[in-house]
């Protein structure tokens, strides 16, 4: 039995043998195209109509595609996140992606015409009632809580979500972020690589809180029929991350490109996202949503700084969290 | 420059592999800067970053050759059943995938661990892994073993021939520490040192996980920030640049603290010397004890809370299993090949710069190594193509150093204690291969190939930067945890050790039976 199933993925594995199908090449982030992601569904759902072969190819998508340039193999890039994409759209790869985008499902405005959004969620620090009985209710909670509430966050150099709670505190404490930090780092455990490690780091107990989404109770409510850990709602307000998609202006495939394009706000596509990726979908009324992310507790407030604004505070944000926790 | 010369006539090889090594090294630095159109200069948090780099891989260092002493050495005089297998196990760590041995050292000592539970019951004040103290454990965690099998091999190359003698003289312990133990320790302690230090100079993920703050950031982290968030080729250049000078200077230093020892040559005897009795017996079993429950109780204790899962896991995960198990395996074949022309050619007593190129590799941060290969590789062959070929020769490669670090001091010992019998005897090329050298270094290549496997089996670097379709093995296990699927990937993580040990075994016990 055990020999059969190896034997079956290593099959699996093996490159399918050269169909004359065109092949759309999609750059992804890591977990996107694994089997526990949207990958496989988004591939599958693709390659019904499009005649032609949908290829992940996954990794550091955007350091790669800036140094490939328009040599690059990519005929789409999928998961650029809304605080990066200034570098990615300087560099001039990507095309327009055409679509109608008036009526998205996204608590702020967005009329970029090059990246598409496709998903979307809030920063959030996760915790489990089981453990902390009594969560801060805000952020400024969160700040004069007792030094012994415990929370791991991410690297604002190395990761994502770490840049995200850079941006989070200085849109909600602006010229006071300082000793807004000064106030949090005696409650910081440690601070990971990435959000992989600070979570797991969270759900083996070692943590209070973790910096993640307000939709990762989704997960544990749906798969695990858990329903023990939330996401603490702060009337300050949380931090917007979109998930967006692109179209390399010098693809081989350039219709194919644009039919992927166009597929993504489809709720076709849009219904695999809640389920699959654990956020919310950028283009599905709210009835469509699964009841357990139309459950979430949502915040009132929802803060954004668009992708200029972003490169700009980068730096300097990043210098006042340096100084803060270099103490 | 005549000597240069004939060097080169009488060993193409290792001159070819090192100068092929060093160009590689220094090229893929060069495009990178070439790429970013020069260097840039480095901020104030990076000089900071640069000096706790430093000296946390000093104290590391440090740390794991001291404490490898007792240990070693009690391993090394004292016989008892399950030795052999107890040696093999405490190498462990060394080649445990880092992520793997984070999750074990955290379920041992972190907030939630054995130990603070313990405390707290005792009603003491809880430890804490989270700051530099955990950096500095946890890299203690990972060289100690390296340290103890380098030292535990400087003690088996004294001739048990020199024990009887210090026997039949009725030498005291003292005296035997003074004029057999010692002499070695002088000679073996620098290079172990130095290894410990390298590979402490590279940490990255270690430094991010219980570092518990920016404080705590070492240059490769530096580096990954600028490849992947500032897009900085320059400034990664320019890290990359300060890493390998940083280690050229270690090696220098290394260079000038070691003195040979010169026991001659003895009969091949596994059987070490009987150590003395006594509460000497009571000190060495303690730190054999300590030691071990060191080293195995993380690994118990994440295995404790992966296996069960294993059987569940997802058939995608086998086929990354089988696929990094066949790269690693390649890796080490080729790691062996490069390592043995190498250390041939340096106990040949060839130039000085062949050693300091093959552990070059060592501080290269396989960030700038990979992203320089990947523009120098661009337009010749597809990125998809090279990704996974150029990872097992990035694996090879980054291994070198270890191997070299085992098979030196072993390829010297054969050279002086054989190499004038056998040129005698006009013993050459094949032969001399097939009868002196490999069954002479079976042990150290077997160790060698064993850890490049092992090592190669646990790496995610390079693989993430080439992007693929083909994932491996520690990528299932990112993508699993990125999925909130934590209790899978812990799962995942105990196969990637399972494997990881079983390829180490395998070639250390081919090694052995040699």
């Amino acid at each position: 039995m055990k020999i059969r199933m190896i034997a079956a993925a290593l099959l699996a594995a093996t490159p399918a043998f050269a169909q004359d199908k065109p092949v759309l090449t999609v750059y992804a982030g890591d977990y996107i195209a694994s089997e526990w992601g949207p990958g496989p569904k988004i591939e599958k759902g693709f390659e019904a109509f499009c005649d032609c072969d949908l290829e992940f190819v996954t990794g550091d998508i955007l350091p790669r595609i800036l140094m490939e340039g328009e040599g690059t193999d990519a005929d789409i890039v999928f998961g650029l996140n809304t605080d990066v994409t200034a570098r990615a759209r300087t560099s001039g790869l990507f095309a327009p992606h055409g679509q109608d985008i008036s009526d998205l499902s996204l608590p702020v405005e967005w009329s970029d015409e090059i990246f598409l959004p496709y998903n979307w969620g809030e920063t959030a620090f996760v915790y489990d009632e089981t453990r902390l009985e009594n969560p801060p209710a805000s952020f400024d909670e969160l700040l004069n809580a007792p030094d012994d509430l415990k929370i791991v966050i991410q690297d604002p150099r190395a990761s994502i979500s770490g840049l995200a709670l850079l941006l989070w505190v200085k849109s909600v404490y602006g010229d006071d972020t300082p000793e807004a930090w000064a106030k949090l780092a005696p409650k910081v455990l440690t601070v990971t690589k990435g959000w992989s490690e600070s979570y797991g780091m969270f759900t083996d107990g070692e943590a209070d809180m973790v910096l993640s989404y307000t939709t990762s109770p989704a997960y544990h409510i749906e798969a695990e029929g858990d329903t023990t850990k939330h996401a603490a709602i702060f009337p300050e307000g949380h931090y917007f991350m979109a998930e967006l998609a692109a179209q390399v202006k010098s693809t081989d495939q350039p219709e194919l490109a644009q039919e992927f394009m166009d597929w993504i706000l489809t709720p076709e596509f849009q219904r695999t996202i809640p389920l699959a990726n654990w956020s919310m979908p950028a283009k599905l009324p709210r009835e469509e949503w699964p009841e357990v992310m139309r459950d979430l507790p949502r915040p009132e407030k929802t803060l954004f700084y668009n992708e200029d604004e972003a490169e700009a505070l980068r730096k300097p944000a990043l210098d006042e969290w340096l100084r803060a926790f270099s103490q | 420059m005549a000597a240069g010369i004939l060097a080169i006539k009488r060993d193409p090889g290792g001159v070819l592999i090192a100068t092929a090594l060093a160009a590689l090294i220094l090229g893929t630095l060069a495009a990178v800067a070439w790429q970013a159109r020069g260097l840039s200069g480095l901020g104030i948090w990076d000089w900071r970053a640069v000096r706790f780099t430093v000296w946390q891989a000093v104290l590391s260092a440090a740390l794991s050759a001291i404490l490898a002493i007792p240990v070693a050495r009690a391993l090394a005089r004292r016989r008892f059943p399950g030795k052999a297998a107890l040696v093999t196990l405490l190498g462990a760590p060394f080649i445990l995938p880092v992520i793997v041995a984070i999750m074990g050292l955290i379920s041992v000592f972190g907030r939630n661990g054995a130990i603070n539970d313990g405390l707290r019951l005792l009603g003491l004040p809880e430890m804490s892994i989270y700051g530099w103290q955990g950096v500095i454990l946890a890299h203690v965690f990972f060289n100690l073993p390296l340290s103890v099998r380098l030292i535990l091999q400087g003690w088996q190359a004294i001739p048990a021939e020199r024990f009887r003698l210090a026997e039949s003289l009725a030498f005291t312990p003292a005296d035997i520490a003074r004029h057999l133990e010692r002499p070695m320790l002088r000679s073996v302690l620098p290079g172990v040192w130095l290894a410990v230090f390298l590979v402490c100079l590279t940490s990255f993920t270690v430094a991010l996980a219980l570092g518990g703050g920016p404080s705590a950031t070492t240059v490769e982290l530096a580096i990954y920030q600028a490849f992947r968030f500032d897009f900085d080729l320059g400034r990664a250049a320019m890290l990359g640049l300060v890493q390998i000078g940083l280690s050229l200077a270690a090696m220098t230093l290394a260079r000038w603290i070691t003195i040979p020892a010169a026991f001659g040559a003895g009969l091949h005897e596994t059987q070490g010397p009987r150590g003395p009795q006594g509460w000497r017996r009571g000190t060495d079993m303690l730190a054999i004890l300590l030691a071990s429950s060191f080293l195995l109780w993380p690994i118990l204790s994440v295995t404790a809370s992966g296996l069960p899962r294993i059987p569940m896991l997802p058939a995608d995960v086998w086929a990354a299993a089988t696929r990094s198990a066949v790269m690693a395996v390649s890796s080490a074949l080729l790691a062996l090949l490069l390592c043995l022309t190498l250390a041939l050619a340096i106990a040949r007593g060839n130039a000085h710069w062949i050693e300091m190129a093959g552990m070059l590799p060592i501080v290269a941060s396989p960030l700038v190594l990979g992203t320089g290969l990947f523009i120098l590789l661009r337009g010749w062959l597809s990125t998809d193509a090279m990704a996974l070929p150029v990872t097992v020769a990035i694996n090879a490669i980054m291994a070198l150093p270890f191997g070299l670090r085992a098979l030196i001091p072993a390829a010297q010992a054969l050279r002086d204690d054989y190499g004038r019998l056998a040129d005698s005897l006009e013993m050459r090329g094949l032969a001399r291969l097939r009868h002196l050298t490999l069954p002479r270094l079976a042990r150290p290549l077997g160790f060698a190939g064993g850890l490049a496997a092992a090592l190669a089996m646990g790496d995610l670097g390079v693989i993430t930067l080439f992007a693929t379709d083909q994932p491996t093995l520690p990528l299932k296990l990112y993508q699993l945890m990125n999925s909130y699927r934590m209790a899978d990937a812990s799962a995942c993580a105990v196969l990637l050790m399972v494997i990881s040990f079983a390829l180490f075994w395998l070639f250390d016990r081919g090694g052995r039976l040699a």
